[in-house]
């Protein structure tokens, strides 16, 4: 019963991620806003993998697909990718020091934004900008962040 | 951050977590697939649109209550010499408007001489930009009307100043909408000055719209107004869109380099205006009462 609760802690979470994600930002700010949907979600499949598992982040994936208006299922493929991941390598990222779990989920978004703009090429070829692989490197850096304002929330309201 | 929660994941059962990726990862690329092709998946996503439009909402507040905090706080003599502008605004356009009116009859018996049929009257509901930011490097805006409205895709969007872009997607509660200047947008346009026919296409900058298929020797020049030439069937006749800044020839290439800023204000206005065009012609018979002025907006909430 107290799982259930839990739960709904993690969605909570994931909906801020999806307001922060198309919040009205002025100029360079929108450009690097980071995947905040995918952070949460990796955090969440790192810190407790039995919960968080590969349709959570299809089925996320699909309503971020709706929230950004893009191709349906784009977001699906690469959040179930990714958390795939995270679930497979989950035991050893626990031990590994911040700055390594920083290269991991550095390589995770930019996986991530690889996946996107390869769909987007297929659908229509056209030239982005290079400010397009900035929120890799934000999202990277915001990790230590949204890694500590996560886990207060997992221990403070005992989400497992 | 490891806490002793894992037993369960040692010996879980369902499906393996390889399988699940694969069903995942099919599931997606079927979507994906699907949705190239065809436009089946639009009941899935409006159902789906129920969960997130509350979000795009929430995410829009902040900036609607500080506009409608600034409205209250305005003093009242701002409000009354705004209130004596726009009155006096109003009165100007009023009788630009009656003028109008005259030509335009003019312009069908005209037409009816030429026997030409004319297409007018467009009718437009007003919706508002929903302040969100989802994707930097596209020009796509959501607005607050959707097909609870019956906004549908390739209805044009115009603003108080000219063509702003056109409707590619409309959800129960929102739609969006690709601005010109997309890179992906073209818009069939004419010199007013003239009536060349030409493309305009999106530039992937906010004040910018290209000309690309003008020959060298093309009878344009900086300043010409370029106005919506109505083929194509998507956008009305006869809409402001640009006016040309920029006439480069390109001796060694078939076609000149041309650039024009777009005339409405894309990136500044909160409230746009979709359109309907009347699709039946006016008829030939030039004396009918369905020859008066049929522009309304039957909604401003």
């Amino acid at each position: 019963m107290n799982n259930y609760y839990g739960f709904g802690r993690i969605i909570l979470t994931i909906v801020l991620a999806m307001c922060l994600r198309i919040a009205p930002m002025p100029g360079i700010m929108a450009a690097i806003n980071p995947d905040w949907v995918l952070l949460s979600l990796i955090y969440w499949a790192l810190a407790v993998p039995e919960r968080v598992g590969i349709f959570h982040a299809w089925t996320f994936g699909l309503l971020t697909d709706v929230l950004m208006g893009r191709l349906f299922g784009q977001h699906a493929l690469t959040y179930s990718l990714i958390i795939y991941l995270c679930l497979k390598l989950h035991k050893r990222l626990r031990q590994f020091p911040l700055i390594q779990q920083g290269l991991f989920i550095f390589f995770c978004l930019l996986l991530s934004q690889l996946l996107l703009f390869w769909i987007k090429n297929l659908q229509h070829p056209s030239q982005l900008p290079p400010s397009f692989w900035l929120p890799v490197i934000t999202g990277t850096l915001c990790w230590p962040l949204i890694y500590t304002a996560l886990r207060f929330v997992r221990l403070s309201r005992r989400v497992k | 951050m490891p806490r002793n929660s894992t037993i369960k994941l040692l010996f879980a059962t369902g499906p393996s977590i390889n399988t699940r990726l694969l069903v995942a990862v099919v599931a997606s690329i079927a979507l994906l697939a699907t949705e190239q092709t065809s436009i089946r998946l639009d009941p899935l996503r409006a159902t789906l649109s129920f969960f997130i439009d509350p979000i795009k909402y929430l995410v829009d507040l902040p900036s609607v209550l500080i506009e409608q905090t600034s409205n209250s706080i305005s003093s009242y003599t701002a409000l009354k010499k705004e209130n004596e502008r726009l009155r006096e605004e109003q009165l100007i356009q009023q009788t630009r408007l009656l003028k109008f009116a005259a030509l335009e009859k003019e312009n069908i018996r005209l037409r009816a001489l030429l026997e030409n049929s004319f297409k007018l009257g467009e009718q437009v509901l007003v919706a508002e930009l929903l302040s969100i930011n989802t994707g930097p490097y596209e020009h796509i805006v959501q607005v607050n009307k959707g097909t609870r409205f019956g906004v549908h895709p390739q209805q044009p969007v115009l603003d108080a100043n000219g063509v702003v872009g056109q409707v590619i997607r409309s959800l129960p509660l929102s739609s969006e909408i690709m601005l010109i200047t997309d890179p992906n947008h073209a818009i069939p346009v004419q010199v007013n000055r003239n009536g060349l026919l030409t493309i305009a296409v999106g530039s992937g900058q906010m004040n910018r719209l290209n000309l690309p298929y003008l020959p060298n020797n093309a009878d344009i020049q900086p300043g010409d107004l370029l106005i919506t030439s109505g083929l194509g069937g998507t956008f009305p006749q006869g809409y402001p869109v640009a006016v040309v800044d920029e006439f480069t020839p390109e001796p060694n290439k078939p076609f000149a380099s041309i650039t024009a800023t777009p005339k409405a204000m894309l990136n500044r206005n909160r409230e746009l205006m979709i359109v309907w065009s009347n699709t039946t012609p006016i008829p030939l018979t030039s004396q009918q009462p369905t020859n008066d002025k049929k522009v309304e907006t039957p909604a401003d909430e």
